[in-house]
């Protein structure tokens, strides 16, 4: 059975206005998070990802960027058309965001308590008192040890792991629909990052929020994911679940992107296998190509690729933008 | 932190230590004295007489003796005898505290009031034509001396009102009370307000880029919440810093201002016991003045480190 979708994106473009030209970081990237569901959106870095989620947060900083098409329905209500005020009531709310930096996310000057417990005042009709409580209790649902202790420390007495717990948090405080986290796991320890993807997990299947999962980080899609969107130069160009993604993967891009990543038995030498490279350089956003963005650095690329190719569903469920998915190179 | 607190006492009375040696050497260095002068202008000439007054104001002993003699009288309170009116030093300087103090808490009151908001209102409408015209006025301010700009804003209230915002008599009316501080305060305070507010403005600006900020933001705090409560608090800390070194720098330009707006306070006082080689004033004021700069740097430090919990807790 598939669930309803509780986010639907459609069509959102968003650009930016700078000295080197109009960039369009976002080009009319369309996908849907079903309720329950953790869905990836993975690409390398400057390929839009994280200006798709802060355009989701309608938190794009404007000037220079700009949201200027598309629709973003939270559980069926546009949220690029309500006011500022009434999207300031969706933040941290109905939806709310992770980023990829524990260390510079939390305010230095104000204790964790006071940080989380800001956001239940914002959005809860409750006392200074039931608040702090909320908080307290935050911290024990995120498996801080001493959670009445840690609410009132400043968030340079804790580590980078620790951070990035309160910073979930923050963004569970008010039980959102759903959670955007932008590479939360980036900037830790790779053992640490293992338990704060678990963390994120279990306190999905705990609190039945649907996550939106940005990072450029494959293995951490094969972990978490469902369902996983593929982006590159600012668009769209695969979406699959994980499985027919991982076993079949149609966009040349994507196969390069799988081929990149170092497996085990081949590290340790039981298996002879080199780690593929993607020939070249992502193109810079500002002077993008005419056709395929990929074109230029694609083995299968042919005149065809002058045009920019449809997203198509060649597979049940798996759509791919490329005129020749699937063809071997 | 208590033996922070110690530490931080010891260095301020060390401080103050050296500075009175230097005040009192500095002075006994400027050619001629009391004495001279008496002479000069009296025409005396009889030096037996000068040798007597000299004794009889200790200016015959050699300088350690002279310094001893202060030092010990200032720790029981005794400042000496003014040379001019021959009242106690302290009941010169006294009356003359409530003057000063009032016109040096108006300064700093209005260039922190003007300043940090305005501030914040240029950061946060970064390159708008508000922000362009408050650091045209800023840049104004901090280029204009204080006893130029005292004298334009007399001449210009003297244009307009037939007036002139200056002690000649006791204010008659609380207007004329309040112009009679405000107008110099402000006159004094615009320089420190102009700097405070582009240091406000540059301090927002590098703040307002944190992460923390679009924290903020992403948890639904409107625009009031995210510049004061979580923007401001960390773009003070520098701002509260430069606010205490321009205090002192504001004590310097009141000298400038009471001379200016005929303000009979401590800062004209200390000119005029320069000019007459009048040593108990000038040392026991430039004490009070140093001892004020020294205590404004320690309740910096303490602010610091109320505000920044860094600081208080050792990051």
């Amino acid at each position: 059975m598939i669930a309803d979708p509780i986010l639907e994106v459609e069509g959102l473009r968003t650009v930016f206005f700078t000295a080197a030209g109009l960039v369009r970081a976002v080009e009319d990237v369309s996908f849907t998070l079903r309720r329950g569901e953790v869905l990836a959106v993975v690409g390398e870095s400057g390929c839009g990802k994280s200006i798709t989620a802060l355009s989701l947060m309608r938190l794009v900083p404007t000037p220079p960027g700009r949201i200027v098409a598309g629709t973003v329905k939270l559980a069926g209500r546009d949220l690029l058309a309500i006011s500022e005020a009434e999207m300031r009531d969706v933040r941290g709310n109905a939806m709310s965001m992770i980023f990829q930096e524990p260390m510079t996310s939390l305010n230095p000057v104000l204790t964790i308590g006071d940080q989380i417990a800001e956001t239940v005042r914002l959005h809860r009709k409750v006392t200074r008192a039931q608040a702090w409580d909320r908080a307290v209790e935050m911290l024990r649902l995120v498996r801080i040890p001493e959670p009445a202790q840690r609410a009132r420390e400043y968030p340079h007495q804790l580590s980078g792991g620790m951070r990035q717990r309160a910073m979930i948090a923050i963004a569970l405080a008010c039980d959102p629909q759903v959670l955007i986290a932008d590479e939360p796991t980036t900037a830790l320890d790779v053992t640490i990052q293992a338990q704060i993807l678990d963390l994120i997990l279990q306190l999905q299947r705990e609190t039945g929020t649907s996550v939106l999962l940005i990072t450029h980080d494959l293995g951490v899609v094969a972990e978490t994911a469902q369902r996983v969107v593929v982006m590159y130069a600012g668009r769209k160009i695969e979406e699959a679940t994980v499985e027919d993604l991982f076993e079949f993967p149609l966009h040349p891009y994507t196969n390069g992107l799988l081929g990149s990543i170092p497996h085990l038995a081949a590290i340790s030498g039981a298996v002879a296998e080199r780690l593929q490279e993607i020939p070249g350089m992502v193109p810079a956003l500002s002077n993008l190509p005419a056709g395929c963005a990929f074109a230029a650095r694609c083995a299968r690329a042919d005149d065809k690729c002058n045009d920019v190719p449809p997203l198509v569903e060649l597979r049940p469920d798996h759509i791919v933008a490329c005129w020749h998915a699937g063809a071997t190179p | 932190m208590t033996a922070y607190l110690v530490r931080r006492v010891g260095l301020m009375l060390l401080t103050l230590l050296g500075i009175s040696i230097i005040i009192f050497v500095l002075l006994r260095l400027v050619p001629g004295n009391m004495v001279d002068i008496l002479f000069d202008s009296a025409g005396m000439v009889d030096p037996a007489e000068k040798t007597r007054i000299a004794a009889e104001l200790g200016l015959d002993k050699s300088i350690p003796e002279q310094y001893l003699v202060w030092i010990s009288g200032l720790l029981h309170g005794d400042l000496g005898f003014s040379y001019v009116s021959e009242k106690s030093a302290l009941r010169e300087i006294l009356p003359r505290i409530p003057v000063t103090a009032r016109l040096a808490l108006s300064a700093i009151a209005f260039a922190v009031l003007l300043g940090v908001p305005f501030g914040v209102i240029s950061a946060v409408r970064q390159n708008s034509a508000i922000d362009y015209g408050l650091r045209v006025i800023s840049l104004a301010g901090l280029s204009m001396p204080s006893f130029w700009l005292g004298l334009m804003v007399l001449m210009g209230f003297a244009a307009l009102t037939g007036t002139l915002p200056v002690y000649t008599e006791a204010p008659k009316t609380t207007l004329d009370a309040v112009l009679l501080v405000a107008v110099p305060a402000m006159t004094v305070g615009f320089r420190s307000s102009a700097l405070i507010m582009r240091l406000t403005r540059s301090a927002m600006l590098e703040v307002l880029r944190q992460d923390y900020v679009r924290t903020a933001r992403a948890k639904g705090a409107g625009a009031g919440r995210v510049n004061f409560h979580h923007a401001l608090r960390n773009a003070l800390l520098p701002v509260i810093t430069v606010i205490g070194l321009e205090t002192a720098f504001l004590i310097g330009g009141l000298i400038v201002t009471e001379t200016v707006f005929n303000i009979p306070g401590l800062a004209r006082f200390l000119v005029e016991s320069i000019r007459n080689r009048d040593y108990p004033i000038v040392q026991n004021l430039v004490m009070l003045t140093a001892f004020i700069v020294v205590m404004i740097n320690f309740l910096v430090d303490l602010l610091y480190a109320a505000l920044d919990p860094r600081v208080r807790l050792g990051a």
